[in-house]
């Protein structure tokens, strides 16, 4: 019993990163129509607006302190933190401490900005192309935006620690009588994903700004005919998403070091979430994403490895599969979305 | 003449022309020269060229005549890879069986796979070939070499070990990739004045098969069934109507590129036996995608142009490293100098992804017809004539 639900547990963290990515895909496939390739690079500069921020707080000073000495006998070098010089070491301390948390707020306006460039700037002029056009140029942007972050930050991962006080291990089972020893951070990664999911959807659901644009993804030209200006309420929505994506690579940094790479790897599989949960149904991607992050969990036990060798490498594939030979339209698809 | 018409023979006597003596051609500066580091004429290069070639035009049989975009196809080249390699493992080294038998299976697994994507189109069928090719991708790099079942040697790649069976393999052969006792790294070097061609084996065992496939491909796009595959891109539900169904169609497209895949998959290890899974990784399918789009879709000679192109650039700008900046930048003023080294540097070197990822927006962007219509915008240029029939054709560009 203890295991299972540890098991779950251990889905709910990477489902909450599909979830969050394949809810941002989805949003902008819904409003504009477009796929794009390049949201798994938007999870990546969220984690890298982590990495920056971290780096810039620890920009430090040396001083030398001579009453203490280096194994050689030299005067020992000191490191401390401009923060920590200006604000006092508990504050400055603090604040670098929390440099990851405290990064969304940069990295809200960030990518919103950057998702606001990308479609005014690139992705608008493919509206009326095909598809495939579509495809192939977010796919050149999201390997021109990987090229710049690994220009910058190099190719080797980098440590973003969680702060001190998120860090330990918590028995989530206390109260229940069992023994669930989890990572605190990967909770509260799990709690942000659905504050996230619970915020988008009610900004569509409550607010006229969300209604229109409900109503700009049932019926464009209608919308439009009411003059109701749909173009410049979707270029906001593509910012919101891209914003979703860059939020859940942000938080995502302590349980993966971010790389250059790390939006690829997660965009794939995004793609296999969407794709499961229905193209355009966004209760449809938040579902499919955490069914498939607690079914790859599950893969990964060591019962699953042994009897079926590489099986926590495929299932999503397989599953993928399996749901779209027998549900050609997903989970919660709807009728008329992507159907030539 | 062979089934062509005019202008397919002299494309063809083209394409003839530039593989025979690709060795010359792409050898314009002697050896000594500064230039000669833009030289493309050695073997290892020529031979990628080609083979990409093969896999272009393959790709562009889907890609190009039925609009189906396939984001796994490198999966197929993969898999042709493995099957050679195992042939030389259990056969011995001619690449001759082992060619044929990465056709053969990259054809079945081609069929297996499109029998499943096919069902769906669009962006559908995209997500579903890029959901298989990665999933043998996982499969080759982890799943599939345990050691009780090791069929793809994993990380290391699958190559050729001194206690394998290789049936057929005698002494008088040579050891390493052959053609019947012609062993693939077989080169005449020849010396003209500065000059140094050489003449590969290997590279003309690829080039031969590079002109048969470049042939099949101008008599299939010239042929009914090519016409049935322009029709699925056009309108599949006109088509449908019509009482033509649509699906064996598309599925013989898919069979016959991902083949083609197959086989260039196989040459590639019958170059250099050692087959790698990072061959199947997305990346790999999106790089002929490039090539493709780059080139020209649907058009016959594009793929090719685009996978020498990319595959020329690819091996030139990972040449250039700052001393080479620092001495083409050498006649400007020293701070001048040091700006433009800083300024082309992140795009040059292990920058080359970049410069590609850039390339690649760039065409989709401005020139979605490729190479080839850039060419012949460009003729339309230098010789002032506009036909009048391209103007009345829906211009795809955006209006920038």
């Amino acid at each position: 019993m203890d295991a299972f639900i540890l098991q779950i547990l251990n889905g709910l963290d990477k489902g909450s990163a599909y979830a969050l990515i394949a809810l941002g895909l989805t949003l902008i496939f819904g409003t504009l129509g477009v796929v794009n390739f390049a949201h798994g690079a938007l999870f990546m500069i969220g984690a890298f607006c982590a990495v920056t921020l971290n780096k810039l707080f620890s920009i430090s000073f040396e001083t030398v302190d001579p009453t203490k000495t280096d194994f050689l006998g030299n005067p020992l070098k000191v490191k401390t933190p401009y923060l920590e010089s200006w604000f006092g070491p508990e504050l400055g301390g603090a604040i670098i401490d929390w440099s990851v948390p405290l990064s969304l707020i940069i990295a809200i306006p960030v990518m919103i900005a950057i998702g606001l460039i990308m479609e005014r700037g690139l992705i608008r002029h493919f509206y009326k192309r095909p598809h495939a056009d579509q495809i192939l140029v977010t796919f050149g942007l999201a390997i021109v935006l990987q090229e710049v972050i690994k220009y910058f930050f190099g190719a080797n991962p980098i440590q973003t620690p969680a702060p001190d006080a998120l860090k330990g291990v918590f028995d989530l089972g206390t109260w229940l009588g069992l023994s669930l020893p989890y990572p605190i951070w990967r909770v509260f990664y799990f709690l942000f994903a659905v504050v996230t999911i619970f915020a988008v959807f009610a900004f569509l659901q409550f607010t006229t700004f969300g209604m229109v644009v409900r109503a700009g993804m049932a019926d464009r030209e209608t919308v439009g005919l009411l003059g109701i200006n749909i173009d410049k309420r979707f270029s906001i929505m593509f910012g919101l998403a891209a914003a979703v994506a860059g939020l859940a690579g942000v938080m995502y940094g302590p349980i993966n070091p971010p790389n250059y790479h790390m939006g690829m790897d997660f965009l794939v599989l995004s793609f296999v979430v969407v794709v499961v949960g229905g193209m355009g149904s966004l209760p449809g991607a938040v579902l499919a994403g955490f069914l498939l992050g607690i079914l790859e969990s599950f893969a990964s036990t060591t019962w699953a490895t042994t009897t079926l060798p590489g099986i926590n490498q495929i299932i999503i594939y397989l599953v993928a599969i399996i749901v779209l030979m027998t549900r050609p339209r997903g989970l919660m698809g709807r009728k008329g979305v992507m159907e030539e | 003449m062979f089934g062509l018409s005019r202008s397919d023979l002299r494309l063809m006597c083209v394409v003839l022309a530039l593989t025979l003596f690709a060795p010359i051609i792409l050898n314009p500066f002697p050896t000594e020269s500064a230039m000669a580091q833009f030289n493309a004429g050695y073997p290892d290069l020529m031979q990628r060229f080609v083979i990409f070639g093969i896999f272009a035009i393959g790709f562009n049989i889907l890609f190009g005549l039925t609009g189906y975009l396939s984001f796994g196809h490198a999966a197929f080249l993969g898999v042709g890879s493995y099957a050679c390699v195992w042939m030389f493992k259990l056969l011995g080294y001619n690449i001759l069986p082992g060619i044929v038998l990465s056709v053969i299976v990259a054809g079945l697994f081609s069929a297996l796979i499109g029998y499943v994507s096919l069902r769906r189109s669009g962006i559908y069928f995209s997500i579903l070939t890029l959901a298989f090719a990665q999933m043998s991708f996982a499969l080759a790099y982890s799943v599939l070499s345990n050691p009780k079942f090791n069929l793809t040697n994993g990380e290391t790649g699958l190559q050729v070990y001194s206690d394998d069976p290789q049936w057929f393999h005698s002494d008088r052969l040579p050891d390493l990739p052959h053609l019947f006792g012609i062993p693939m790294r077989a080169t005449h070097q020849l010396n003209i004045g500065g000059w140094d061609f050489q003449f590969n084996f290997g590279y003309y065992v690829c080039a031969v098969v590079l002109i048969v496939a470049f042939y099949l491909s101008i008599r299939l796009f010239r042929s009914p069934f090519g016409m049935m595959l322009r029709a699925v891109k056009s309108n599949q539900q006109r088509m449908t109507y019509t009482g033509l169904n649509p699906k064996p169609y598309t599925l013989a497209a898919f069979v016959i590129s991902g083949m083609y895949a197959g086989l260039a998959g196989g040459l590639l290890s019958a170059m250099d036996p050692l087959a790698g899974a990072e061959r199947m990784q997305w990346t790999a399918s999106g790089e002929v995608v490039l090539m493709t789009i780059l080139g020209g879709a649907g058009t016959l000679i594009g793929p090719v142009l685009g996978a020498g192109f990319i595959k020329y650039f690819e091996n030139i700008f990972s040449k250039i490293n700052d001393g080479v900046l620092h001495s083409w930048f050498s006649f400007l003023p020293d701070g001048l100098e040091n700006l433009m080294v800083d300024l082309v540097h992140p795009f040059v070197g292990k920058g080359w992804h970049l410069t590609l990822g850039l390339l690649f927006m760039l065409v989709v962007t401005f020139l979605p017809g490729g190479l080839v219509e850039g060419g012949q915008r460009l003729g339309r240029l230098l010789t002032g004539r506009r036909k009048a029939s391209s103007d009345a054709e829906p211009n795809p560009t955006p209006a920038e």
